[in-house]
């Protein structure tokens, strides 16, 4: 997924093309086994960069190298974007961490059928303890063919609507409940030169987020779960068209900031528009709550920011509990490394991931939900015990909590998805046209 | 005001310095080094363009389907499109631009020995750097027009199809132009200066002289830089990819992007390695056309006498 709570810079995500280039080039050549510079009795582990994330996953496995001296986990940070290719190329070329950290969904399904991950099945039944502790929600993206193939760990991300209170008061407006009053904010920021909503449309997911939410608010869930099904046509379904009609009129009432299309997310010049009054809503996930408090200077500690449901439709089919977003992080165990290694992981996955020290880490210092049952408490403790409670609330009531399109679907679908939609917003394509294309790559 | 082109240094046309021993084993090194990281991974490529491969899993043969499939889709029309835009566009920008200000470089003055530092800038920086630099100058919201108070500043220069791809032009105009300069002003200080003296004697004005002598003996100057501009920018990816990545839309997808994103994104190897292939096969093609177009072997003498 195409996410994450840190500031992503781009420029790194080169030094990964070249190096996959590389990696390419030299696939015939390439031994088997781990990554280099894995001792034997210990289990290899790449994880994603940035604070706070970074340290918390570090600290988790620092915890553990000290308790077990003899099983020692030697980890490797890389930045996100980096990550994503450098992960694929080591997985294709045999060399991938005995630890595969994701975003489950499409691309772990893409392991599985190059049988290059272990099926936790088995073990989850031989450890229901730990089956029992996680959110079931954040199951689903990890089990492919009804087989579960990744531990969920970290924390739940759903997407969410922030608001500037301080924008809307001066404005003398509420926030929206209904499409309706959405169409009827936007004139009205628009005459006071703010943008309604901030877009980083340049990455394109941060696009998608929009037709997710509308489609399930118009639709139902259904509709993208045929989808996902690999069902033929079926991007065919009326509320698709309608889904896309309405958020082209909201393009063309301005409804985005000026050269949304140019904004990047990794810069978090979305968040900065919010912060600064520039813009008065921004439809994003709920990691951008920490990043704002970082940034934002007193934004998050005055107050100001506001958080509301995603607005209902109409005549809408969909549930207004449901929502979008990561359900979870993912650990899958590589299937190309040693018994020895594959023990350490899953001594890992008992003892160490989501340990009563990470899980409040994720809390405190990470602002965040992790996908542990039972943290009622320490979520009310916390200084951000309001917007902690919403993100908790929000994905444990939810009656669909679907996943991001782009890490449901295969790279391939995705890929595709992510290049109509940005074409969608540059009005390049009509919604019929959307809809052929898409339909073209379904089950791809 | 003469001082256009320096004294020639004299080459003497030294023979085989006595020696006729074989000296073909000199080109065993840049051979092997070229078969090693040139042919074997275009063969590479070339293979794989012929089977269907998602990076991960195992290969499987898949024909011409490929091929096909590249060949129909709507995609790579308007990549090639794209590509022979951003080529034709810079080229048309940086050739004058650079011939200009390789010509002013030429002359031997010490405050234009300074400028040649200042312009040679650009070149010393990362694409990657560049592209996040004009980005966040050119940022609608925070950016250089909101940063000085200038309206006409505040356009939407990455998020207008148009608008982003002269962007791009300029920022690659930009950054390669100091390195053209540099190939112009070695040329320029190689023309005779016996030629503009004559020039001057028959009554030749400056713009006659650079017209009438320092153009015609720029031609295979021109050619070779223009072999560089043109082969250069079909695989130019990384300042695009970084500064538009491709967008707004598909505005400034080019065929390397496309090759990328097809490959590394959607996990289509096969398809993403015809594109590679036919990559290849323009830039050849291209080069061939433009020695063609010098006209005999570039390797001809210009120098006095010749």
């Amino acid at each position: 997924m195409e996410r994450s709570p840190i500031s992503r810079r781009t420029f790194l995500s080169l030094t990964a093309a070249a190096g996959a280039g590389a990696a390419l080039a030299a696939c015939g050549s390439s031994g088997p086994g781990t990554s280099s510079g894995t001792k034997a009795g210990s289990a290899s582990y790449w994880f994603l960069t940035g604070q706070p994330g970074e340290g918390i996953r570090q600290a988790a496995a620092e915890r553990f190298n000290k308790a077990n001296p003899d099983t020692q986990i030697q980890f490797t940070a890389f930045e996100n974007d980096a990550y994503k290719q450098k992960i694929k190329t080591a997985i294709g070329a045999g060399q991938a961490p005995t630890l595969i950290w994701g975003w489950g969904g499409g691309g772990l399904k893409s392991y599985v059928d190059a049988g290059q991950v272990e099926d936790l099945t088995p073990w989850f039944e031989q450890n229901a303890a730990i089956k029992d502790k996680l959110f079931p929600s954040s199951f689903g993206p990890a089990t492919v063919n009804g087989k579960i193939y990744a531990m969920p760990c970290e924390t739940v991300a759903p997407i969410i609507l922030f608001y500037n209170k301080k924008v809307f008061n001066d404005v003398g407006v509420q926030p929206p409940k209904t499409w309706d009053d959405v169409m009827a904010l936007v004139p009205k920021f628009n005459e006071k030169k703010i943008a309604p909503f901030s877009l980083a449309g340049k990455s394109r997911w941060t696009n998608m987020m929009w037709l997710e939410f509308m489609l399930d608010r118009i639709g139902g869930s259904q509709v993208f779960q045929n989808v996902f099904d690999g069902k033929k046509d079926a991007w065919s379904d009326p509320a698709v068209t309608e889904m896309l009609t309405k958020l082209l009129d909201l393009v063309k009432a301005n409804g985005f900031n000026k050269g949304f299309s140019s904004v990047d997310a990794g810069a978090n010049a979305d968040q900065a528009l919010l912060y600064t009054g520039k813009a008065a809503m921004m439809l994003h996930g709920a990691w951008t709550y920490g990043s704002m408090k970082n940034d934002g200077g007193d934004f998050v500690s005055k107050g100001n920011l506001g958080w509301i449901p995603f607005p209902t439709f109409a005549g809408g089919k969909g549930d207004p509990s449901d929502t979008v977003g990561n359900p979870g992080q993912y650990l899958s165990i590589s299937s190309k490394a040693t018994a020895e290694q594959k023990d350490i992981a899953k001594k890992y996955f008992t003892s160490g991931v989501l340990d009563e020290a990470e899980t409040k880490a994720w809390i405190n210092d990470g602002g965040s939900v992790p996908v542990v049952k039972g943290t009622e408490a320490t979520l009310a403790a916390s200084p951000d015990a309001e917007f902690l409670k919403f993100v908790y609330d929000t994905s444990v009531n939810a009656k669909v909590f679907a996943q991001s399109w782009d890490q449901a679907l295969s790279p391939t679908a995705a890929e595709a998805l992510l290049d109509n939609i940005a074409k969608l917003f540059q009005q390049q394509v009509t919604p019929a046209q959307w809809v052929a294309n898409m339909n073209g790559v379904i089950g791809k | 005001m003469t001082a256009l082109a320096p004294p020639p240094v004299a080459v003497p046309s030294s023979k085989t310095g006595g020696r006729s021993r074989s000296v073909s084993w000199m080109v065993w090194p840049a051979l092997l080094m070229f078969t090693a990281f040139g042919v074997v991974p275009l063969l590479g490529v070339l293979i794989l363009s012929f089977t269907q491969w998602d990076g991960i899993g195992a290969i499987n043969p898949a024909g011409l389907d490929n091929w096909q499939s590249v060949l129909t889709g709507p995609g790579l029309l308007h990549s090639i499109w794209v590509t022979f835009l951003v080529m034709a566009l810079s080229w048309a920008f940086q050739t004058p631009m650079s011939l200009l200000l390789g010509v002013f470089l030429a002359a031997r003055k010490r405050y234009r020995g300074f400028l040649a530092v200042l312009y040679f800038i650009p070149l010393l920086l990362s694409s990657a750097a560049i592209a996040i630099t004009f980005s966040a100058l050119l940022n609608p919201n925070f950016g250089l027009g909101t940063g000085l108070g200038f309206e006409w500043l505040n356009q939407d220069w990455l998020g207008q199809g148009n608008l982003a791809l002269g962007v791009l032009v300029f920022v690659v105009s930009w950054q390669f132009i100091p390195f053209h300069s540099l190939i112009y002003q070695g040329a320029v200080r190689q023309i005779p200066t016996a030629m503009y003296e004559a020039a001057e004697i028959d009554g030749a004005g400056r713009v006659r002289k650079f017209f009438s002598i320092t153009l015609p003996q720029l031609k295979y100057t021109i050619i070779t830089s223009s072999t560089l501009m043109v082969v250069g920018s079909l695989t130019f990816f990384d300042l695009i990819f970084v500064l538009t990545a491709g967008g707004p839309g598909d505005a400034t997808n080019v065929l390397a992007l496309e090759m990328y994103k097809t490959g590394f994104m959607a996990n289509l190897m096969g398809p993403a390695s015809v594109i590679a292939v036919i990559l290849v096969l323009f830039g050849l093609g291209l080069a061939l056309l433009l020695r063609k177009l010098g006209g005999g072997g570039a390797s001809d003498s210009q120098l006095e006498g010749a």
